[in-house]
């Protein structure tokens, strides 16, 4: 393997759990370097692309189901017709913004699982981010379901990978967390001595914690001999966002699978990658806002999905994709739609068997306006975990009824 | 004589980051006095008074014209965080901001975030209560939580939620039931486009009553406000609020928690929470960090050219933090998020280009102490209480180049600490 390609892509930043801070003190980057010869991936070894949209997406303008009665009454003017939709049977269609989609369900490459939630939903953003991210929906707590994935791996930050600025909480493990690599790739400043460095990354005795942190992440930064450097993405300080009101996520999805792309034909160690997309919260004039994130959400996904298909460790990559919450069954009147609940996950990629899943929750049977979940989030991890990480998913969710069919 | 060290640490939290003169001078007045002076300062603000606030036209059409307005905001701002004497104020004024966390990305509108930046100045320091009424008709958050398109007919829930989970009393506070009447007592704002102003729609407006957090009543933005506020949880959120902020993220202690929700204003809660034993250490945002070091180098942004000012915009995007565009209607993250990898990498780069533009008087300061006491020297200068012996070890062999040490202060691990 090309040992420079795969250091070119692997850089980490601090960690973020307390317990994994202490635990780690000794060990830098250049250590995880110098083993980049290691065969530590299995030859029949998949890798995980979990894509986290926040804001909460709109399950029913994703899988719409244009035939079912009560649809057009609730969603009014942001209702999709049966000539609208791209159909995938008489009854449900997909966003004519999904085309890609499209392709990818007739390769039977898509799974779509419908109706995943959890108990007692919770309405916050930031509290059902967090229960989705944690996996703990009666108390999310403070490790995120990747996280303690990786604490049961050896911990080694290269194995979960996130092309965000700040590491998402559910790469955090007790004793681990995954690596942060920025898009926009790190280069030195000039003038600036890696010994300079190494002298700041170096711990002193009685200093406080976050102090020792700062120190650290010189350590780490120290530690990449080969830098990134930019992969075609200017960070232009006047972001594009739809009319969403933020939430949170990144806005380049298509750079950041770019990165993954690029470490997955490499190579690497990596068997998680995390990326995201924001801007779903869609309170008001929801349709063509939507409409043009799907649209964006769709070519990301499947030139990605569709470049992993040509080569052997790309066909060995399943993407899965997931938002906090869906929305209100009516619409509110802005032409948006509130927060809501239950909503679809979309699972892509050559290991993934296509097809409609799980069942469509009722449109006439709500829960206070909202739709009632018909599959648990987590027996989706769970098949993720079993199938695609070959992890127990009992030692990871304490819950192990995985999905079965997906894969 | 007061303790240097706790003059500094008090002067770091509560203003961007004191020059060393500063310092000195808060040495002389002892504690109490130059918090009196930071709460309620003497004299007239000459650094606002040279920042004045950008005329700007609420109509604008042009996309172009749109962004380029957002940006002389940005600009503005920065420079008046860097020139204020009423740092304790603007401190709060940007506190607020994160507090209520709306972005320009949604607004799309300079003077209407510039107005909200006025209102978050004007109502900073005194009783939240005004506060809150008075965002409840800021064009800017209305639009950003879509208030405008919250009417009887077609209630919208995004303030109504926001208001209460992170506005004013935190989750758990209140029920999904509430959320969805709140909403109702908040329809019919709408913005006039061609003003800039919010005001109420009679007809758009449910009048019916609405049962909140247990009352029933015909609840408009004002009545709801008040029950908000009436909440024990609304000033325990707020101190905690500050508290994560200005004073670390451990947990308040009881005592300094329960005096702070006794205080009528803002002011007397943050004055409180400063003087409160338990501060943690804080890590800087990247705005503080930088409004800090400028104030510390004694540079100007609005003496920059533009192409200087976009560099200082452009390192904060680096760095995560840009005013008037929060990652999320959460604010910005604190602590530990500060750390990464990447974030150091922009630090050392924003630190070359600070210490680059350094005006020779400060170098020559740094320069005029002996080589073996000039990293002495560059701690007073960045307010920097002790450096520890690995920090010395990297600076030490750049004591005779007064820039070359200068950015690698401003690199150190120390300095990202308040």
């Amino acid at each position: 393997m090309d040992t420079v390609t795969r250091r070119k892509f692997l850089i980490t930043s601090g960690v973020v759990g307390g317990a994994a801070l202490a635990a780690g003190s000794a060990w830098t980057l250049r250590d995880v370097f110098d083993t980049a010869t290691w065969d530590d991936r299995p030859g029949d070894a998949k890798t995980l692309v979990l894509v986290t949209l926040y804001g909460g997406n709109d399950g029913l303008a994703n899988v719409i189901p244009f035939a079912e009665k009560g649809y057009r009454e609730a969603r009014n003017e942001l209702a999709y017709s049966a000539e609208e939709v791209i159909k995938l049977n008489d009854t449900v269609g997909l966003n004519p913004g999904l085309a890609g989609f499209k392709r990818m369900f007739d390769q039977k490459k898509l799974a779509v699982i419908r109706g995943v939630g959890y108990p007692k939903p919770d309405h916050s953003h930031f509290r059902s981010m967090d229960i989705w991210q944690t996996a703990q929906p009666d108390r999310p707590g403070n490790t995120g379901w990747l996280g303690r994935w990786l604490d049961t791996f050896g911990g080694d930050p290269r194995h979960a990978v996130s092309f965000e600025p700040v590491l998402p909480p559910l790469l955090a493990g007790a004793t681990s967390a995954g690596a942060a690599v920025p898009v926009t790739g790190l280069a030195l400043p000039n003038g600036v001595q890696t010994a300079t460095l190494e002298k700041f990354g170096a711990t002193s005795a009685g200093e406080p914690a976050l102090q020792a942190r700062a120190a650290r992440a010189f350590a780490d930064l120290v530690s990449v001999d080969t830098l990134i450097h930019s992969v075609d993405s200017d960070t232009d300080d006047e972001p594009e966002q739809a009319g969403g009101t933020g939430t949170g996520g990144r806005s380049d999805l298509k750079a950041q699978l770019d990165l993954v792309a690029r470490c997955v034909e490499a190579n690497v160690a990596t068997r998680v990658f995390s990326v995201s997309l924001g801007g779903f919260d869609l309170h008001a004039e929801e349709r063509d806002s939507q409409e043009s994130l799907l649209k964006r959400l769709d070519e990301a996904l499947t030139g990605f999905a569709e470049r992993m298909a040509k080569t052997e460790a790309g066909r060995k990559v399943v993407v899965a994709v997931y938002s906090e919450f869906g929305r209100r069954v009516a619409a509110n009147g802005s032409d948006g739609t509130d927060h809501g609940t239950a909503s679809n996950m979309f699972l892509l990629g050559s290991p993934v068997k296509g097809g409609l899943y799980g069942e469509q929750p009722s449109l006439s049977d709500l829960d206070n306006g909202d739709l009632k979940f018909t599959t648990d989030f987590r027996s989706v991890y769970a098949t993720l975990l079993k199938d695609v990480l070959d992890a127990d998913p009992q030692q990871v969710l304490g819950y192990d009824r995985a999905f079965p069919g997906l894969l | 004589m007061a303790d240097r060290k706790a003059l500094a640490h008090l002067l770091r939290r509560a203003t961007f980051g004191p020059t060393a003169e500063e310092v000195d001078a808060a040495e002389r007045a002892g504690a109490d006095a130059t918090l009196d002076a930071l709460l309620d300062p003497a004299a007239e603000d000459a650094g606002a008074a040279r920042t004045p606030v950008p005329k700007l036209p609420v109509m604008l059409n042009d996309k172009t014209d749109r962004a380029a307005q957002i940006r002389t905001v940005g600009y503005w701002w920065l420079d008046r965080m860097v020139q204020a004497e009423h740092q304790l104020h603007e401190k709060l004024t940007f506190f607020w901001h994160g507090h209520w966390a709306t972005s320009a990305d949604k607004v799309k509108s300079g003077a209407l975030m510039l107005g909200q930046q006025q209102t978050l100045a004007r109502t900073g320091l005194g009783d939240f209560g005004t506060m809150v009424r008075a965002m409840l008709r800021d064009p800017a958050l209305i639009i950003w939580l879509d208030g405008q398109r919250n009417t009887v007919k077609a209630p919208n829930e995004n303030l109504a939620r926001e208001l209460m989970e992170l506005f004013t009393l935190g989750v758990g506070h209140y029920t999904e039931q509430d959320v969805r009447e709140g909403a109702r007592a908040l329809t019919g704002w709408v913005i006039d486009t061609t003003t800039g102003t919010a005001s109420l729609n009679a007809k758009r407006h449910d009048d019916k009553p609405k049962t909140i957090l247990g009352r029933t009543g015909t609840f408009d933005a004002d009545s709801f406000a008040a029950l908000l506020l009436a909440q024990p949880a609304s000033p325990e959120f707020i101190a905690r609020r500050l508290w994560l902020r200005y004073c670390g993220d451990n947990p308040i202690p009881e005592p300094a928690l329960a005096e702070a929700k006794r205080q009528p204003t803002t002011a007397a809660m943050l004055r409180v929470l400063l003087l409160a034993d338990g501060h943690a250490e804080l890590v800087k945002q990247p705005v503080e960090w930088l409004a800090g070091a400028l104030r510390q180098l004694g540079l100007r942004p609005g003496d920059m050219p533009e192409n200087q000012r976009k560099q200082l915009q452009s390192g904060l995007n680096q760095l995560g933090q840009v005013p008037l565009r929060p990652p999320s209607v959460g604010g910005w993250p604190a602590g530990a998020a500060w750390l990464t990898t990447s974030a150091t990498q922009a630090r050392l780069k924003m630190a070359q280009l600070l210490a680059g533009k350094a005006p020779q008087p400060v170098l020559d300061r740094l320069g005029a102490a002996p080589q073996a006491q000039r990293v002495d020297a560059l701690a007073r200068l960045l307010v920097v209480d002790a450096f520890t012996d690995r920090t010395r070890a990297a600076l030490t062999p750049a004591a005779g180049d007064p820039r070359k040490l200068l950015a690698l202060g401003l690199a150190s691990p120390e300095y990202a600490i308040q």
